[in-house]
């Protein structure tokens, strides 16, 4: 738990420090340098038009990073809503939301995004795009997770209490169900996370993301898989180690997290 | 039985009302313009060119006339035509590229049940030990890490470093019989595919055998003096099993989502690289037909899970009667 920790912090420190830690120039072209393997000058070798590849993983760390993160909150955000809307204006509007969220469950995470990310990439560039597809894939096991939270705090007696005391709406969503989904909401966000990481590097992987000068997780991947006929195994190897231990260190902390909130509670989300 | 399939079969219909209607409205709303998407980069077509273009696919009529032919044409099992494929219909794309992600789907969703199956019992049966740690360890990384990213390394080191399977493709180009399928060319993929469900279910199936393994009637069954291999395939197993159907029909949706990256990679001709194809070209007719029938699959999966999962609890089965 502290090792994931100390490594996830590590990891988030040489993405936000990317341009101090590496200055070289991501995107420099050094033809003299090309498909170099790993060396002491090239920590993780060189790419097929001679970028240097450690700058291009943190680099493009940080740009996945960003977008994971700001996905996954999108994702969380609107499946807070759904839920809260599901859960607190119950009867009609309960079926129809919940009805709605099925079908949006019943879709491929992966197909729908691509979808998504071709029909908006015009008007949002690939970043836009591809946080679109993974916040309008993500949210609805989270908007069931708050819809059943809140569907349980209605009938708590302190409820009852506080409208019994004159509380107004607004108050006992500020006072009371808010303070007691965000626990809940909290730890979805951060098991969204990984998924979002892999989502973003997949949807660049396959070449709907990010413009492919750009580093990003998923387009050094794409770039890794052009290298490897050509024996150029590192470039696919470290950003791929990338994602990995990010997923890693994130998950383990979400764990360890979850065991602390809800000793005997099942992950709701499908992981 | 027969009237929890024929419900659920009845509301497939609604489901995919739905899902058109969703697609319909993101089309709608999005900027993406069909007509400049098809004219690509080529900026000598003229604007009334242009409007012929969208009279011809009728992009012209009121918003209403358009979805109502939407609708009533996937009534009739027409999804429009595609784009890529040179005005070919999508349902014949669709169809014709359906058995060779079958094959793959259906070899990786085995191994998955299998592996999953008997690593998860030698783990239970092994607990505390390297082997079950050796195990939990596999597992662990193999849920971590991008399917893609160990489909690469594995391309790297058994095709090109090692030479043992080919890198590619459905078949050797250079074979006379060029057309068929060649089982060496489904195993990288297969395996691949299937390691992530692997991981799951091996995983699932330990922790859930762990649990069964602590309940009353296993104790008595040991008290008994029966010997602790056929307490846990006897006693332990078939119980630990219940939970693991549901699981099959859940996964299988994710498996289909997995066969994009994974035949891009391996450039296997099934629905994924038709998936990936039509996603880089913005063949949107091929996309949403795509996503359709990954709906219907997804619908019917779900239902394969229940209808398993009533057939193998008789616990469920009387408490919905």
């Amino acid at each position: 738990m502290r090792v994931a920790a100390g490594v996830l912090g590590l990891l988030v420190v040489a993405a936000l420090l990317a341009n101090v830690i590496a200055p070289l120039d991501d995107t420099a072209v050094d033809l003299d340098r090309v498909l170099n393997g790993p060396s002491a000058a090239h920590l993780m070798g060189t790419d097929e038009v001679g970028r240097d590849l450690a700058t291009r993983v943190l680099h493009g760390m940080r740009v996945s990073l960003t977008i994971a993160v700001l996905a996954a909150l999108a994702a969380v955000a609107f499946g807070t809503l759904v839920g809260a809307v599901a859960g607190t204006m119950g009867g009609r509007v309960d079926t129809v939301v919940m009805r709605f969220t099925d079908v949006a469950a019943s879709q491929n995470h992966l197909l729908f995004g691509i979808l998504l990310v071709v029909l908006f990439r015009p008007a949002l560039g690939g970043a836009g795009a591809v946080m679109l597809a993974i916040g309008l894939t993500h949210w609805p096991s989270l908007a069931r997770i708050v819809r059943g939270e809140l569907m349980s705090v209605r009938e708590r007696p302190f409820i009852s209490a506080s409208v019994g005391g004159g509380a107004s709406r607004w108050r006992l969503a500020r006072r009371h169900y808010l303070p007691h989904l965000m626990p809940a909401v909290g730890l979805a966000f951060v098991l969204t996370v990984p998924h979002a990481i892999f989502h973003e590097s997949a949807y660049s992987f396959l070449g709907l993301g990010l413009p492919a000068h750009q580093a990003s997780l998923g387009n050094i991947l794409n770039d890794g898989q052009r290298s490897l006929l050509a024996g150029g195994w590192w470039i696919a190897l470290f950003p791929g180690l990338a994602i990995l231990v990010a997923a890693m260190t994130i998950g383990t902390l979400a764990e360890y997290w979850r065991e602390h909130l809800h000793p005997r509670w099942r992950s709701e989300l499908e992981l | 039985m027969l009237k929890l399939i024929l419900r659920r079969l009845a509301v497939l219909p609604l489901i995919l009302l739905a899902v058109a209607t969703v697609t319909f409205v993101l089309t709608e709303i999005s900027p993406f313009d069909p007509v400049e998407a098809y004219v690509g980069a080529e900026n000598n077509v003229s604007p009334q060119r242009k409007a012929e273009i969208a009279h011809a696919w009728g992009f012209d009529q009121p918003l209403p006339e358009r979805f109502g032919r939407w609708i009533g044409n996937l009534a009739q099992g027409d999804m429009g035509n595609s784009v890529i494929a040179g005005g070919q219909p999508v349902a014949a794309e669709i169809a014709s590229r359906a058995g060779a992600s079958i094959a793959l789907v259906g070899g990786a969703l085995a191994l998955v049940l299998v592996g999953g199956l008997v690593f998860g019992v030698l783990a239970a049966a092994f607990r505390g030990t390297f082997f079950d740690w050796l195990v939990r360890t596999m597992c662990y990384f193999n849920t971590a890490a991008p399917s893609f990213w160990v489909g690469l390394l594995a391309l790297y080191l058994f095709s090109i470093e090692l030479g043992w399977l080919p890198a590619g493709g459905s078949s050797d180009p250079r074979a006379i019989e060029a057309a068929g399928v060649d089982f060496e060319h489904l195993i990288l993929p297969m395996v691949v595919l299937s390691l992530t469900g692997y991981a799951w279910f091996t995983l699932f199936v330990r922790n859930t055998l762990l649990e069964v393994l602590r309940e009353d009637h296993v104790q008595f069954a040991r008290a008994q003096g029966i010997g602790e291999v056929a307490v846990l395939l006897r006693y332990a197993l078939p119980n630990a099993l219940i939970p693991f159907v549901t699981l099959v029909g859940t996964h299988l949706a994710e498996l289909i989502g997995g066969t994009i990256l994974i035949e891009k990679i391996f450039g296997w001709p099934g629905l994924g690289l038709l998936t990936f194809n039509a996603a880089v070209n913005e063949d949107i007719p091929l996309i949403v037909g795509i996503t359709l029938c990954g709906c219907v699959l997804v619908v019917l999966g779900n239902l394969l899970a229940d209808v398993l999962y009533r057939v193998m609890d008789p616990r469920v089965r009387e408490a919905l009667r």
